[in-house]
């Protein structure tokens, strides 16, 4: 079984606050789920011709499409803290 | 006449003809829904309102004579897909109180046909769960059996056509989103290839999945939504230059395969019968049945669970309480993130970004995300092999009927086997469409019809000659 320690490095690496009854039960959880994929252990492995057949779907360019005004008002709006245009962050340092 | 018994086509046949207003139609559903949608929860919101202004507009063009099919026809929106300025909750109290700043793409084209949208359906939770009991406003039950689940994720879509709530409704298909509850609740689901609808719009869940499609009463319904939603979308790069063209295929000559590793093992003797009648119907019909073999499918769930909740652990990072949506008070940033998603994420949610998050995590990368990569890529090349010999592939949609509320809730193993069938497909990117084809006692018993990449119109077509007998 998975250690509760795990669960917590992994909560932590997700930035999920878990109560102790969650992390008891995301032990057992994440245990049997995990156990479950060992099964793709006894999977084939892909031959270099099978690596090289698999296509890239798309790519695109970076590029900005700008938005109208009212929508990029109601984007701001979603905010839960805001200021004029700025949308208001703690101070991380 | 009792109005919401109409499909799509006879309501716009009473349309033309001046037989009733559409808003006549849609007063009709928002009563019926007044009277059903307590008990059955396939609502999370109804705009009267604006679904009469809607409709008041609809008549206008319909009195011009210059109106498309769609026009003045009520229909209902799954709650992870936005409509401007309505609420937007994708089934998590973290979106409760969200308004959609913008239309989807759909929405976009659904608005321009005229629809009328009579309001957004109930969703396990951003579309994760096969029984819609993971959203946070309660469970939907199946309207033909109030004590069972109606399937999941697009739970409320498929009660509101079933229950005749809606004329049609649109829903999204992750992992069987769309296929699974048509088939609990005994209605077509189409969930097309991925990348002939705009994503856009669709409140993410995996990335290289999901995929908007249409629940309706009959065939030739799947085949009107599909025609007026597909296409490509300059704001989805994965939406594909594509146009759907309507054509008769003949069942006669017709190869369908019937992988045998889908009647292995797990499935109901009851279910197993219906759905080898229906494939027998299509042998009558004239279709040469051939069994074939897709021998990487008992990977394909392990490999699915792997890269869905990876991506999930991307795409719902952006749910910090900073940009939109649930914010709860911390003393730092970090605590911030860590209070917001806590409290505003439910059990499945939290699990599946933990499973994501571990299997991207370093050291486990190769073990997992990179297996189930190529795991994908065996399952791809399964289905290629099988479409040089058969036209289509039939298969059933669930190993089992709808199941009791509550029944496989505890036990996420359990719950994620009930898109077994489902989800292999959707990993190599295949349409898919679940045709009502039996019952069990009361409960629905669907046949899925998968196709080769953009062959919608094979899968209607066939799909609309077994229908008919």
């Amino acid at each position: 079984m998975i250690s509760k320690e795990e669960v917590l490095r992994i909560a932590k690496l997700a930035r999920l606050e878990l109560s102790d009854k969650e992390v008891e039960k995301m032990q057992k959880d994440l245990s049997a789920i995990l156990d479950y994929f060992a099964l793709l252990k006894k999977a084939p492995k892909l031959s270099k011709a099978q690596i090289a057949s698999a296509k890239v779907l798309s790519l695109r360019r970076d590029e900005i499409i700008s938005q109208n005004r009212e929508v990029v008002e109601k984007l701001i709006d979603a905010a839960p803290d805001k200021k004029d245009d700025y949308i208001k962050v703690k101070t991380i340092l | 006449m009792d109005l919401t018994k109409l499909t799509i086509r006879q309501c716009h046949e009473g349309l033309k003809k001046g037989d009733f207003t559409s808003v006549d139609l849609t007063k009709a559903f928002l009563e019926k829904i007044k009277k059903n949608n307590k008990e059955l929860n396939a609502y999370l919101l109804v705009d009267e309102a604006g679904a009469l202004a809607q409709a008041e507009e609809a008549d206008k063009k319909i009195e011009s004579k210059d109106f498309g099919i769609l026009c003045g026809v009520p229909c209902a929106i799954k709650d992870a897909i936005m409509v401007k300025d309505q609420k937007c909750t994708a089934g998590s109290k973290i979106l409760e109180n969200y308004v959609a700043p913008y239309d989807a793409t759909v929405i976009e084209k659904l608005k321009k046909e005229g629809a009328v949208i009579l309001g957004k359906t109930n969703l396990d939770e951003f579309t994760m769960g096969g029984s819609g009991e993971n959203s946070a406003f309660g469970p939907t039950k199946n309207p033909h059996d109030k004590t069972r689940v109606s399937g999941g994720s697009s739970s409320g879509s498929a009660a509101a056509v079933a229950s005749e709530m809606a004329v049609y409704t649109l829903g999204s298909d992750t992992g069987g989103s769309i296929r699974q509850p048509a088939s609990f609740c005994g209605i077509v689901g189409l969930c097309p290839t991925y990348g002939s609808v705009s994503r856009y719009g669709l409140i993410a869940h995996g990335s290289s999945l999901d995929q908007i499609g249409s629940m309706t009463k009959s065939v030739e319904d799947a085949k009107i939504v599909f025609e007026a939603i597909s296409g490509k979308d300059l704001k989805d790069a994965t939406s594909v230059d594509y146009k759907f063209k309507e054509s008769e295929v003949d069942l006669k000559g017709l190869k369908i395969g019937v992988p045998k590793e889908y009647f292995a093992k797990g499935i109901e003797p009851e279910v197993e019968k219906i759905v080898r009648d229906a494939i027998k119907k299509a042998e009558k019909l004239g279709a040469k049945i051939i069994e074939i073999s897709l021998p990487s499918t008992e990977y394909a769930l392990a490999s699915y669970y792997i890269i869905g909740p990876s991506e999930i652990s991307a795409n719902l990072a952006r749910f910090d309480g900073i940009k939109y949506g649930l914010s709860e008070p911390g003393k730092d940033l970090l605590d911030v993130y860590l209070k917001s998603k806590g409290h505003g994420f439910g059990a499945e949610v939290k699990r599946r970004i933990m499973i994501g998050t571990y299997c991207l995590s370093s050291g486990y990368y190769d073990a997992y995300y990179k297996k189930a990569q190529e795991v994908r890529q065996l399952i791809k090349q399964d289905f290629e092999k099988a479409f040089e010999k058969v036209d289509l592939i039939f298969t059933p949609v669930s190993p089992f009927p709808a199941f009791k509320i509550g029944e496989k809730a505890d036990d996420p193993i359990a719950m994620y086997l009930a898109d077994i069938y489902t989800i292999p497909m959707k990993l190599a990117g295949l349409p898919g469409l679940s045709l009502p084809v039996g019952k069990v006692g009361k409960l629905p018993v669907g046949l899925q019809i998968i196709g080769n990449h953009f062959q919608e119109n094979k899968i209607l077509s066939v799909a609309e000659q077994i229908e008919k007998t």
